[in-house]
Formats: C-alpha cells, sequence, structure tokens
C-alpha cells in the first residue's frame, strides 16, 4: 500500500513552495515517515524552524509548528523542551539557517545536550534570499555574492556538532531517501541532542551557478560522494578523498540529558528552603 | 503465480516535472509528458517505490494491495 502522506500534512497546503528537484520535500516525506513509524502524537510533537527554504517546513506538517526567527529555531525550541519535558521535540531548518546566523544557538542547544532532534537541509547555500555563500559552500564554489569563487572552507556540520557537544549525530543524503526516515527514528528515540545532516540540491541559486546541468546530476554527485561509514571502514585514505561520510556517525549516552538535570536543580532549590 | 499490477497514481496538481521519478525509475516505467509525468510501461513496474520515495512534491503513489 502506498503510504499515506495525507495525514500529516496540513489540508490545502500542497503543492509546497519548494523549486522543481529541491530535496526538501524528500527530506519532509522522510520526516513525516519517521514520525509515522514511531507512533507520534500531533499534539505532543513540536517541529520547529526558523527562516529559509527549508524552515518553510513546519507549515505544512499537521502538528504543533513554530515558524520563528532567523537562525533561533533552538532557542525557541529549548523553550518549548524546557516548559513541557514530554513533547517531542524537532527542529528543521537549513545550513545557513543553522550553521551562520543560529551558529552560536545551536552549538549551544548541541553542549546542553537538551533532547531534541535537529534535521539540517544542507543544500551549500542561502536559496531563499537569493543565493549567497553559506559557511558550508564549498571552497571556490559559486554563490550569488561570490561570483569568482567562494575563498572560504566550508563547515562539516558532523563534526562541528560531534565536537560541540551533541549526543547523536548522523548524515544521510537526499539521494538515499529510504535512509532518512531510519536515520530520524533513531535521532527521535535518542535521549539527547540529535543532529541529522542530510546532503540537499538546490538546483536554482547553487546548481545552475556551479555547472550543474540538471536536478538529475546533482542528484548523481550525492549519490557517488556518499560512502556509508561500514564501507569506510575498509577504505583507505585515498579513496575517501572527497567522499562524505554517510549514516549514524557518533552516539553517545553518558552524557546526562539537560531537562532531567535541570529538573534535579528545581529538587534542589525545593529541598533548601 | 500471476504478476500483480499496482496502481500509479499521479497528481498533476502537485507534479513539478523535475524529473527525478523518471530517471531513478529502474524499469524504466514513466516518462514526461510536456511538464507532467505520465506512466509509460506499468507492465515493468517491479514495484520499488523509488519514485514515490524520491518525489519531492508528493505527487506519485504506487498503489499495490
Amino acid at each position: 500500500m502506498a503510504f499515506d502522506y495525507d495525514k500529516w500534512i496540513r489540508p490545502g497546503k500542497l503543492p509546497h513552495i519548494w523549486c522543481p528537484g529541491c530535496g526538501h520535500g524528500i527530506v519532509m516525506k522522510g520526516l513525516i515517515r519517521a514520525m509515522e513509524t514511531l507512533n507520534l502524537k500531533k499534539e505532543e510533537t513540536a517541529v520547529v524552524s526558523g527562516i529559509g527554504c527549508a524552515s518553510r517546513l513546519p507549515g505544512y506538517i499537521d502538528c504543533c509548528t513554530l515558524h520563528t526567527a532567523h537562525g533561533r529555531a533552538a532557542a525557541f525550541a529549548t523553550g518549548v523542551k524546557m516548559a513541557k519535558p514530554e513533547m517531542n521535540v524537532i527542529l528543521v531548518g537549513g545550513d545557513g539557517d543553522g550553521t551562520a546566523i543560529g551558529g552560536n544557538h545551536f552549538i549551544h542547544a548541541c553542549r546542553r545536550n537538551i533532547d531534541m532532534t535537529y534535521i539540517i537541509m544542507n543544500n551549500y547555500i542561502y536559496g531563499m534570499t537569493g543565493g549567497q555563500f553559506s559557511p558550508c559552500t564549498p571552497t571556490g564554489h559559486k554563490a550569488s555574492t561570490t561570483p569568482y569563487g567562494n575563498p572560504d572552507p566550508g563547515f562539516d556540520i558532523a563534526k562541528l556538532a560531534i565536537g560541540a557537544g551533541a549526543t547523536f549525530v548522523a548524515r544521510g543524503t537526499a539521494f538515499h531517501a529510504n535512509q532518512i526516515d531510519k536515520l530520524i527514528v533513531e535521532a527521535i528515540q535518542h535521549k539527547g541532542f540529535s543532529v541529522v545532516e542530510i546532503l540537499d540540491d538546490c538546483p536554482t541559486t547553487y546548481g545552475r551557478r556551479n555547472k550543474y546541468k540538471s536536478v538529475i546530476e546533482m542528484m548523481n554527485r550525492l549519490k557517488e560522494v556518499a560512502v556509508p561509514v561500514k564501507a569506510a571502514e575498509k577504505m583507505t585514505a585515498e579513496q575517501l578523498q572527497g567522499k562524505v561520510l554517510t549514516g549514524v556517525l557518533y552516539k553517545e549516552e553518558v552524557k546526562p540529558e539537560y531537562t532531567a538535570e535541570y529538573a534535579k536543580v528545581i529538587e534542589r532549590a525545593k529541598a533548601s528552603k | 503465480m500471476e504478476k500483480t499490477l499496482p496502481k500509479i497514481e499521479i497528481i498533476e496538481k502537485y507534479c513539478k516535472g523535475c524529473h527525478i521519478c523518471v530517471e531513478f525509475c529502474p524499469k524504466d516505467v514513466l516518462e514526461m509528458k510536456g511538464f507532467c509525468v505520465s506512466v509509460k510501461n506499468l507492465e515493468a513496474c517491479i514495484k520499488c517505490m523509488q519514485c514515490e520515495l524520491r518525489c519531492p512534491d508528493f505527487a506519485i503513489k504506487v498503489i499495490t494491495e
């Protein structure tokens, strides 16, 4: 039987605003499949986003949603989680929203290890605002503000998240669509701050400036660069040149979770009176 | 055993003509007709669901029993 996405879509919201071939729709389908797999209740699930193409996602999903200020998804989501720790909080956003404008919120949410899932759709560019380069734009690639090539080295979001203290970090691609929901399921089940980076394609503002002839060429690139973590173990450093690891990259369960720790602080404060 | 064919439902209003389903179908079941996808050869379909999974626009449904 075909999967029933309609249950999780707000009536009358489709077709969505994303451009033809944009991978955000594929990620949204993955998120919906993950929420259905986990049998999440709509009134106990909050999807929070900032600003940007990817951040339009909560507008389509039929559950508790917040569309907030640019880069501030993690701050608003922290508020939701602290007020109602029983909620399943899922953040969505793009690479510019998450790692540049919201970079500070992102690393501190990682550091706190608050129980949320952050899905970062990395399309290497600021799409909505006109194709400016983001911290994830690879060196030498073109954007509307770097017409002669971007001199900056790009961020590795997964390494950044691990370094900042996130306890679950995974990476997938929009091409490997059936892996997306599995990674998100594992991330939501994990107690602590989980980051799922999904490599995406932006044919409109990134692809055409960087000599990708079509969406298909961009999808094929994702297929070529992605190497599953297990397969990478058998490969040499030379073979891994230019490749990107996919799958669950990091997981630890020792670090205490923030809302549980904060509940202890409340207990201590009450006891001292 | 006789092969049962799925029903491939295309919501034309949602399709943006990105070609992803046509290109990544392993059995060449789909084709573009103008700006919208349509079914060319339903008999070849192996119900792998790749088109439904990868359609970014919620425009394709592969309905099996």
